[in-house]
């Protein structure tokens, strides 16, 4: 894990007293509303509808145990005791005081921690793969790669007001759990003409309002250009990127606008300027941000040793070995295994947790993950690095606080924006939708029989649920100040990415369950031996779905 | 330092930050009709061009301006000053580092609508002179220069990353 010299101390340290000079001046009247904003929102400071909301940056998900409990105080001391974990791997709290907000980065800049650029028309948290690191499909580690464009966009003097929100995400995997098509810019680690690996650069992809599948614009970039070629992207969004309409302002505007061709030429030319100038990575520099992320020390553990104990504790608690086959994933390391905790339990909000799960968390990942764990876009948590003997006591653990929610990648893991409870943006309230569909499918032999799927809700367009990518996407809209929801099908966000197909006429709130349900039906109906849902959509086609939840619908 | 007076008599308030330091504007803002005799006025890009692109003059790019225009020029011109419409259209950002990348070496001022708590950054990327109309304004951007001692990335200021700094 990075840790800060004194020059990122400093940084922090210093963007706080900025911070505590801008609320100042703010809080008596010398600053307007329009101008704090801007400002604010780079500390991650929105105005929501009932309070503040302040995202918290976890950057690409990773927390020690330290920062985990300091969370927890900090949503007892200054909001309602509980944290959202959001899409892009980072913390909000929805209760603060906008006074208290200084003192909450001072709090957060003590233990390493920041807001800045959580919001705002700027270059946002990298995010990557919540198994970086351990995943057995790994071609590099993609987190030195997301630390070192960390501190490149941090403060970033050319970049701090774009057209419009700007988001990076790095894959260094075989399957893409980071969602690089949907972003701006989507980098995938691949291996070079000479040996060393360098990147795939996709640009253009995004979600919200107009979801576009990233375009490749470099299928391999040498890693020492990395900086200066994202500097040439991010100046000809910033000088051609639209700024007369905000709907229309994200890269993927400007590169449909353009064409790919165009836009990639205008990139390759500004790069010329910028090329093997001081921004070209040493290999020292790579080297020496790698070693904070050359994993922890793993015991040397006899791997069938492991697997034998393990193998006795499922024999004896079947629910355990149940959430093992469930929440747990394989290692790089023999004998170890990566766990994901639920935070999607029934009644859970999805994605939020509270001050007491937060406060168990760091203690089970200080007995049993070497004291980190890391925030997913799924809106969960990955302890990383558990020895296959620890997983029982882990487990109970974590059952003691309603945490062993057997149901990763299930149904009701849904992913789902805080929407109408909270945000102002929202056409509808998201929750109680998910809620609902907890609800009804609480049933785990019937979740696990519909295998893998992926149901995501959105509260707007704005998509901060990916609802676009979801296999099963929910939509909330407002028709004439009424709440419907819209159904799209056959998402898909690895990398063989996809946006789904809006299935027809919206649906109202209390009918959402029973349209989920019927969808189901008619996959369970079609579906061929080990057919996952997605597979089945592909092979028969909306028609099937659309005939039988409308002809429901007016049975009714 | 003299303060300029325009042809009607009235002196000029207008105060600027200059590398660092507050005094009176030796040049006046851009107007619609052409500067008269020996005035020190900028011209804009087109009033410029129309005049046959003297060297010595000094330029206002508008935000969405291509510099292209003025990278010929560049070495003769003793001010190039980036207009903001709005505080929040960052183009202007980009189109300093562009131009100071070029090779320019006069002044480099930023104009129109700033908050002083972007001064660090505009100087970062290469504006040696603000303009701000209120007196407190200018002050308090004076204060706020270099709110970071260090910073990540090389700009103009620093052409060096951090990373080629790190003690």
């Amino acid at each position: 894990m990075y840790r800060y010299d004194d020059y990122d101390q400093r940084l922090v340290d210093e963007r706080v007293d900025q911070f505590r000079d801008q609320t100042e001046r703010y809080l008596r009247g010398d600053l307007g509303d329009a101008e704090f904003l801007p400002l604010r929102l780079q500390n991650g400071l929105y105005v929501q509808r009932l309070a503040p909301m302040l995202r918290i940056a976890v950057p690409y998900g990773l927390l020690d145990a330290r920062q985990v409990r300091k969370l927890a105080h900090i949503t007892r001391h200054y909001d309602k005791g509980y944290a959202h974990i959001s899409t892009r791997q980072n913390v909000q709290i929805n209760w603060p005081r906008i006074e208290d907000v200084p003192d909450i980065l001072a709090e957060l800049a003590s233990v390493q921690m920041h807001a800045i650029q959580t919001s705002g028309n700027c270059i946002r948290n990298t995010t990557t793969d919540p198994l970086a690191g351990v995943a057995d499909d790994e071609l590099e580690d993609p987190r030195p790669w997301c630390e070192i464009i960390r501190q490149w966009s941090t403060l970033h003097p050319e970049f701090a007001f774009l057209p419009r929100k700007f988001k990076i995400a790095v894959c260094g995997s075989r399957e893409d759990r980071a969602a690089i098509h949907s972003h701006d810019i989507g980098l995938e680690i691949v291996p070079g003409p000479d040996g060393e690996n360098g990147f795939r650069v996709l640009v253009g992809g995004g979600l919200g309002r107009t979801p576009v599948i990233g375009s490749e614009i470099r299928p391999y970039l040498e890693r020492r250009h990395l900086l200066s070629y994202l500097e040439a992207i991010l100046r000809v969004y910033n000088l051609h990127g639209r700024r007369d309409n905000k709907y229309k302002a994200r890269i993927k505007i400007l590169v449909k606008a353009m064409g790919v061709d165009a836009f990639t030429a205008a990139v390759e030319k500004e790069w010329e300027s910028l090329r093997d100038g001081p921004t070209t990575l040493p290999d020292a520099e790579i080297d020496r941000i790698a070693a904070f992320f050359s994993g922890p020390a793993y015991a040397s553990v006899d791997a069938a040793g492991e697997a034998a104990v393990l193998e006795a504790h499922c024999a004896s608690e079947p629910i355990f070995a149940n959430w093992v086959r469930r929440n747990s994933h394989a290692h790089q390391v023999p004998g170890y295994r990566a766990v994901t905790v639920s935070l999607k339990a029934t009644g859970n909000p999805p994605g939020d947790v509270s001050a007491a799960q937060l406060d168990r968390l760091a203690d089970l990942c200080e007995a049993y993950s070497f004291g980190q764990l890391r925030t997913t876009h799924q809106q969960n948590i990955v302890l990383a690095d558990v020895r296959q003997s620890d997983l029982l006591p882990l487990w109970r653990g974590l059952q003691a606080v309603g945490l062993a929610c057997p149901n990763a990648g299930y149904l009701t893991d849904m992913i789902c924006c805080p929407g109408g409870d909270f945000c102002s943006l929202a056409n509808a309230k998201s929750i109680p939708v998910a809620e609902a569909i907890q609800a009804r499918f609480e049933d785990l032999d019937y979740l696990y029989d519909l295998g893998p799927l992926e149901l995501n809700i959105s509260g707007c367009m704005n998509a901060c649920g990916h609802h676009h990518i979801g296999h099963i996407g929910i939509l909330g809209v407002d028709k004439k100040g009424e709440e419907f929801f819209q159904v799209s099908l056959g998402g898909n966000q690895g990398k063989e990415a996809s946006l789904g197909a809006i299935l027809g006429p919206s649906f109202r709130r209390e009918d959402m369950p029973d349209v989920i349900e019927t969808l189901l039906r008619v996959y369970l109906d079609h579906r061929l031996e080990e057919e996952t849902f997605l597979q089945t959509l592909r092979r028969i086609g909306m028609q099937p779905f659309k005939e039988r939840v409308y002809d429901n619908a007016n049975a009714r | 330092m003299t303060t300029p007076t325009p042809a009607n008599g009235t002196p000029v308030q207008a105060r600027l930050l200059r590398d660092g330091a507050v005094v009176a504007d030796d040049w006046l803002p851009p107007a619609e009709q052409a500067p008269g005799d020996g005035e020190r006025r900028i011209l804009t890009l087109a009033q410029w061009q129309a005049a046959g692109s003297p060297a010595g003059a000094a330029v206002q790019l508008e935000a969405g301006d291509d510099p292209a225009t003025l990278l010929d020029a560049l070495p003769g011109l003793a001010l190039v000053a980036v207009q903001f419409e709005a505080f929040t259209d960052g183009r202007g950002f980009s189109l300093a580092r562009r131009l100071r990348e070029a090779g320019f070496t006069g002044e480099l001022r930023a104009r129109g609508s700033l908050l002083p708590d972007q001064a660090h950054y505009l100087r970062r990327c290469g504006f040696n002179a603000l303009e701000f109309t209120d007196p407190g304004r200018l002050a308090q951007a004076q204060e706020r220069l270099a709110v970071f001692s260090t910073d990540y990335q090389g700009a103009v200021d620093q052409p060096l990353p951090l990373f080629r700094r790190r003690a």
